[in-house]
C-alpha cells in the first residue's frame, strides 16, 4: 500500500524520463521541444502532489466552519509561476524554431549541422 | 523610511522598470541611452551596498514588509555585493562600449526589444545574487535566461539561431533540475528561505531526500555554469552572439550560477550532510582538472578567436571549481576572487576582439595577421588580458592563482597534484595566447587581404582600456576584491572573522 500511495511520484519520474529521452533522441526541433514541455510538466505534477493533505480542501476561511483541514496553498502558487515560465520558454523556443526554418529551410538538426559544416 | 533603506530593492527595480520604457522609446539611440542610464544607476547602488557590507555585515530587506520566513527577503552580504558589482559593472561597460558595435550588428527596428531584453537579463542576474529565497532564485534565473536567449539570437550569423536553440534546451533542463531539487527540499523542510533552510535541513532525519535534492541542485546549476562536461552550449553561444553581448555574458552570466552553487552547497548542505565536503571535493576536483586540460587543449586547436576565448573560459571555470572543491577559506577566497578577476579579464579581451571584428569583419585567427601594427592599442589590450589568463604577476589572474596555490599547500598530496595541474594548464594558456600574438604581430597580411589601416574608434578603445586598467589596478592593490572575497568565504564556511 505504501508504494501505491506514491503513485503520483512514479508518474512524475516516468514523465520526467520520457521528456528527457524525447529531448535527447529527436533531431526534429519541434519534437524535442514537445519533449522539453513534457519534462517541465512532470515537475508541475511533483509540486502539486506534495501539497495534497488527506481530506484537505481549498484554503478559504469561512465563518462558522471550524476544524477545517486545508491543502497547502504555497506549492500551488509556486507552480503557477513555474507554469508561466514553462509557457514563456516554449513560446520563445518555438519562435526561434520559426526563424531557424526561415534561415535554413528545415528544422532537422542533422541537416542543419551538415549545412553549417565549414568547407 | 529613507531612500537609503530602499537601496537593496532599487538595484533590481530600476532595471525592471526601465525595461518597458526602453521598449517604448522608438527613436534612434534612445533605447540604448535609457538602458545605459538604468544600468549605470544600478551599478552605483551596488557599489554603495558593497561599501556598507565590506565589514562583514548583512543587510536583510523584507519585500513588502513581510518578515522571513513568510515573505521573500533580500539578503545582501559581502559575496552578493561583490557579485552585484561585477554584474552591473560588466553590463554598464559592455553597453557603453557596445554603442557602435551594437548599432552595427543589431538592426534599428529590433533595437528597442533588444535593449529591453538586456535590462531584464541584468535584472535577473542581479536578482539571483541578492535574493534570500530558493524559489525566487529560480524565477530570477529564468528571467535572466529567457532574455539571454533573446540577446544571443540577435547575432548577425544564422548559426546564432541554432546556438540559441541548443542553449534553450540545455538551460531549461538545468533550471528544471534546480526546480526539482528545491521542490524536494521544500518537501522535507517546509521552507524556501535560504537562511531558514540552512537551519532546518540539519534537523531532517531521513537524509536520503536531501541527498537527492543536493544532486539535482548541483547538476542543474553546473549546467547553467558551464562546468565541464556540461559546457556544450557555451562555445557556440559566445561565438555567434553579438560582440557586446559576448562581453557581458562572458563576464557575468556563468559566474552567477557558480555563485548560487557556492551558496547552496556551503550555506545549506555543508552543515547538514555528513562528509559533504568530501563529496564536494570528489565531485568538483575531477571536473575541474578535466576542464583545465580539455578547455585549454580545445582552445589551442581552435581557429575562431571568439570560440578560442570561450574554450579558455571553460578552463577558467575549472579553476573556480577547484577553488570551491578545496573547502577552505583560502580556496574559497581564490575561487571568489577568480570569479571577479576572470570577469574583468575576459570582459576586456572580448572587448578587444569586438574592436578587431569591427575593422577586420572576421574573427578567424589566421586573418588577423598584421593586427599588431594596424591596431596597436587594441592588440596591446588583448595581450594584457592574455597575460592575465596565464597568471603573470601584476595581472589579476596572478592574484587568484596565488590564493588557489596557497589553499592547495594545505591539502597534502592532493594539493601537490593540484599545484602541478595549475602550473601545466597555465603553460597551455601560454600556447593559445601566443598563437594569437604570433599571427597578429609577426605574420605579414596575405597579399589578397583587404588592408586594415585604422585603429578602432575611441568610443570603443577607451572603455576597453578602462576595463583592462581596472584589472591591473586590482592586481596591484587587491584589497577590495580580496577583502570582500575573504569576508565572503568566512561567512560561507561559518568561520569567525
Amino acid at each position: 500500500m505504501a508504494l501505491l500511495g506514491l503513485y503520483n511520484y512514479f508518474v512524475f519520474a516516468v514523465l520526467l524520463m520520457i521528456g528527457l529521452y524525447c529531448v535527447l533522441a529527436r533531431t526534429n526541433i519541434v519534437k524535442s521541444l514537445i519533449g522539453l514541455s513534457i519534462f517541465q510538466s512532470a515537475v508541475f505534477l511533483l509540486y502539486i502532489s506534495m501539497d495534497k493533505v488527506d481530506g484537505g480542501t481549498a484554503p478559504i476561511i469561512q465563518e462558522g466552519v471550524e476544524n477545517q483541514v486545508f491543502a497547502n496553498p504555497l506549492p500551488q502558487v509556486l507552480i503557477l509561476t513555474a507554469i508561466v515560465v514553462g509557457i514563456s520558454t516554449t513560446a520563445l523556443a518555438l519562435a526561434v524554431a520559426v526563424r531557424i526554418k526561415e534561415a535554413y529551410g528545415t528544422i532537422e538538426e542533422d541537416k542543419i549541422q551538415e549545412m553549417d559544416r565549414e568547407p | 523610511m529613507t531612500l537609503y533603506d530602499q537601496l537593496p530593492a532599487l538595484v533590481v527595480a530600476v532595471l525592471l522598470f526601465t525595461a518597458p520604457i526602453a521598449y517604448m522609446l522608438r527613436l534612434h539611440g534612445f533605447p540604448w541611452a535609457a538602458a545605459t542610464a538604468a544600468v549605470v544607476t544600478s551599478f552605483a547602488v551596488a557599489c554603495s551596498l558593497a561599501a556598507t557590507v565590506i565589514g562583514g555585515e548583512t543587510i536583510i530587506y523584507e519585500m513588502g514588509g513581510w518578515p522571513a520566513p513568510y515573505g521573500i527577503v533580500l539578503h545582501i552580504d559581502a559575496l552578493s555585493a561583490l557579485m552585484a558589482m561585477l554584474i552591473t559593472g560588466a553590463s554598464s561597460a559592455a553597453l557603453i562600449f557596445g554603442y557602435k558595435s551594437l548599432a552595427d550588428e543589431v538592426g534599428e527596428e529590433t533595437a528597442p526589444a533588444f535593449f529591453a531584453a538586456w535590462l531584464l537579463c541584468t535584472a535577473g542576474l542581479v536578482g539571483m545574487v541578492i535574493t534570500g529565497d530558493a524559489f525566487n532564485i529560480f524565477v530570477f534565473m529564468e528571467i535572466s535566461s529567457l532574455s539571454t536567449y533573446v540577446l544571443v539570437s540577435a547575432g548577425p550569423d544564422r548559426r546564432a539561431l541554432i546556438s540559441t536553440y541548443r542553449y534553450i534546451v540545455m538551460g531549461t533542463v538545468g533550471a528544471t533540475f534546480y526546480l526539482i531539487g528545491v521542490g524536494f527540499l521544500y518537501m522535507v523542510t517546509g521552507t524556501l528561505n535560504t537562511a531558514d533552510l540552512a537551519a532546518r535541513v540539519g534537523q531532517v532525519e531521513d537524509i536520503r531526500l536531501v541527498l537527492v535534492a543536493a544532486g539535482f541542485v548541483s547538476v542543474g546549476l553546473a549546467v547553467k555554469a558551464a562546468v565541464f562536461p556540461l559546457h556544450a552550449w557555451m562555445p557556440n553561444a559566445y561565438t555567434f552572439a553579438p560582440n557586446a553581448v559576448t562581453v557581458f555574458i562572458a563576464a557575468a552570466s556563468t559566474k552567477v550560477s557558480l555563485y548560487v552553487l557556492m551558496r547552496v552547497d556551503y550555506a545549506i548542505f555543508q552543515n547538514s550532510i555528513a562528509n559533504h565536503d568530501i563529496q564536494l571535493t570528489l565531485f568538483l576536483v575531477p571536473l575541474g582538472v578535466l576542464a583545465l586540460f580539455v578547455g585549454s587543449l580545445l582552445a589551442i586547436y581552435e581557429r575562431n578567436l571568439k570560440t578560442l576565448l570561450a574554450y579558455s573560459s571553460v578552463a577558467q571555470i575549472g579553476y573556480i571549481a577547484l577553488g570551491m572543491a578545496m573547502t577552505s577559506v583560502a580556496g574559497l577566497t581564490g575561487a571568489i576572487v577568480h570569479m571577479f578577476n576572470h570577469g574583468l579579464i575576459k570582459g576586456g579581451m572580448f572587448m578587444a576582439v569586438a574592436c578587431l571584428a569591427l575593422r577586420y569583419r572576421t574573427v578567424n585567427v589566421a586573418n588577423l595577421a598584421g593586427a599588431g601594427k594596424a591596431m596597436p592599442w587594441t592588440m596591446a589590450a588583448f595581450v594584457i588580458g592574455g597575460l592575465g589568463l596565464i597568471g603573470v604577476p601584476l595581472t589579476p589572474g596572478f592574484i587568484s592563482k596565488w590564493y588557489l596555490v596557497l589553499a592547495a599547500l594545505d591539502k597534502g598530496w592532493l594539493g601537490v597534484f593540484l599545484i602541478v595541474v595549475i602550473l601545466v594548464s597555465s603553460l597551455l594558456a601560454v600556447i593559445y595566447v601566443w598563437k594569437v600574438i604570433e599571427v597578429a604581430y609577426f605574420r605579414e597580411p596575405r597579399a589578397n587581404a583587404v588592408p586594415v589601416t585604422q585603429e578602432a574608434p575611441l568610443a570603443m578603445l577607451i572603455p576597453t582600456w578602462i576595463v583592462v586598467l581596472t584589472g591591473v589596478w586590482f592586481a596591484v592593490d587587491s584589497s577590495v576584491p580580496v577583502g570582500l572575497a575573504s569576508s565572503a568565504a568566512r561567512t560561507l564556511l561559518g568561520v569567525a572573522p
